[in-house]
């Protein structure tokens, strides 16, 4: 079984998704001066998107910090990516990018903190992920 | 010379200078850059290309369209005189006040977008009828009542946060409808540009109001917690109970009510999370038309994902400028 590993910014939509989720999930700091955690299994990466009208800086300097130390990488099995479809074609825009940059699939995407639609999609393809990699 | 000037005890005090590189809140620089970087005039659309799209709409459905922008008008004109300067006095750090500056002036050029629509693509006695209906129309005046009541009750500061959220980030939804509606039958797509530039800003004001929203209540003691989300719950219901007669009168005639209505309600849990709260209405009753998502966030949907059971494959984004230089590999 996997596990999840998010970030979610001071306004804590992300973070309110993780809550009901309910799964345990590991939070990347926001504060830069904290020490980013430490991986040991396959995980699944939840993040919050920012980019600007250009798709410029969706994904947080903290998650990119992260993910930029190769051992963490390599266990990274898929991205989770929220946002607002306000921002039209950068909707969860962040998700792109990670998916982009470190090569693996898109999961899902989802608004805010997410609907009860969200969840049981999230909860219930998490499940069917773990037993294909298992 | 003597340089002291008396001080009466009522005097203001005179401000700190804002000092941007010490900052209390990150979050004021981070939506301070995102709102800058997304400056735009209405110049910037080519609305001229809807003339002839303009001229195939019906009479009553041109009517409807001027009547739903002078709407979104009324609501970006209170934002930009009276909703975005008065949270200025509540505000916690200087740069959040700045912040609101941005925000109040950005919502005076979409109200005067709507005008660029207007003197490009209408008459101008059409136009007059429609100002004049939005003085009269009992829903459109009651909605604007209700938020305005909030902005005067100058002693709580949370209440005009949450009127300010939910006039940004529902009020305005069953006027941005219309446009959408339009843009996903091919018509009038250059205005729906326009109003995607409107929508994009919504969601940043929102977002950022009701994240300081969230600031404020975390400080306060559970009760008046609870008495809050009291409050914010019982103006919701109000001003759906408005919105719904609102939606009724206008879009009954070209059948679209029951569409706009999961609309409303899919944005009206959208604007609830932005205070930091659950969704209100179930996700049965916000089963948003798949081309209004569509038109709402063009090409986002090209990249299927796994989990919706929408696609099999991931697919290697469009090239588009990305923080390469942060990434190590």
């Amino acid at each position: 079984m996997g596990q999840i590993v998010y970030f979610s910014s001071a306004s804590g939509n992300t973070h309110r998704f993780i809550e009901k989720l309910g799964a345990p999930a590991l939070r990347i700091p926001r504060n830069k001066s904290e020490a980013l955690p430490r991986i040991g299994d396959p995980f699944v990466l939840i993040v919050p998107t920012y980019a600007d009208g250009e798709g410029r800086g969706a994904v947080a300097s903290q998650v990119i910090r992260f993910l930029n130390d190769a051992p963490t990488r390599s266990l990274l099995k898929g991205v989770i990516a929220s946002g607002n479809r306000n921002f039209g074609a950068y909707f969860a825009y962040a998700g792109d990018v990670v998916s982009r940059k470190c090569g693996v699939p898109l999961l899902y995407r989802f608004e805010l903190s997410g609907t009860d639609t969200d969840l049981f999609r999230v909860e219930h393809g998490m499940t069917e992920l773990w037993k294909r990699q298992s | 010379m003597n340089i002291h000037t008396s001080v009466s005890a009522s005097a203001r005090k005179v401000p700190k200078a804002v000092n941007w590189n010490r900052l209390q809140d990150d979050k004021d620089l981070e939506i301070w850059n995102r709102l800058t970087v997304n400056f735009w005039l209405p110049e910037k659309v080519p609305l001229s290309n809807d003339i002839q799209s303009w001229a195939t709409l019906h009479e009553d459905e041109q009517q409807l369209t001027i009547r739903v922008f002078t709407g979104l008008t009324l609501l970006d004109t209170i934002q930009n005189t009276v909703g975005a300067p008065t949270l200025m006095a509540d505000a916690l750090t200087p740069h959040e006040e700045a912040v609101l500056t941005n925000i109040a002036f950005m919502e005076a050029v979409h109200a005067r977008s709507y005008s660029s629509v207007f003197s490009t693509l209408c008459r101008t006695a059409d136009v007059d009828e429609a100002f004049r209906w939005s003085e009269e129309n009992e829903f459109l005046q009651a909605k604007s009542r209700l938020i305005l009541n909030e902005y005067d009750a100058t002693s709580s500061p949370l209440k005009k946060k949450v009127a300010s959220v939910f006039l940004e980030s529902f009020l305005f939804y069953s006027g941005f409808y219309l446009p959408m509606h339009w843009s996903s039958r091919a018509k009038l797509t250059n205005t729906a540009d326009l109003i995607r530039l409107i929508i994009r800003d919504e969601a940043v004001h929102g977002y950022y109001i009701g994240y300081k929203f969230q600031r404020m209540l975390e400080t306060l003691p559970e009760a008046e917690q609870q008495e809050i989300k009291d409050f914010t719950f019982a103006l919701m219901f109000d001003l759906y109970d408005i919105e719904s007669k609102y939606t009724e009168s206008l879009y009954d005639c070209v059948g679209l009510t029951e569409d706009v209505k999961h609309f409303l309600h899919y944005n009206a849990n959208k604007a609830l999370m932005n205070l930091g709260y659950e969704p209100l209405f179930p996700d049965s009753v916000c089963q948003v038309n798949p081309a209004i998502m569509a038109a709402l966030s063009p090409n986002a949907d090209e990249n299927h994902d796994f989990f919706s059971g929408s696609g099999s494959s991931y697919v290697i984004g469009k090239a588009v400028a990305t923080e390469d230089e942060d990434w190590d590999f």
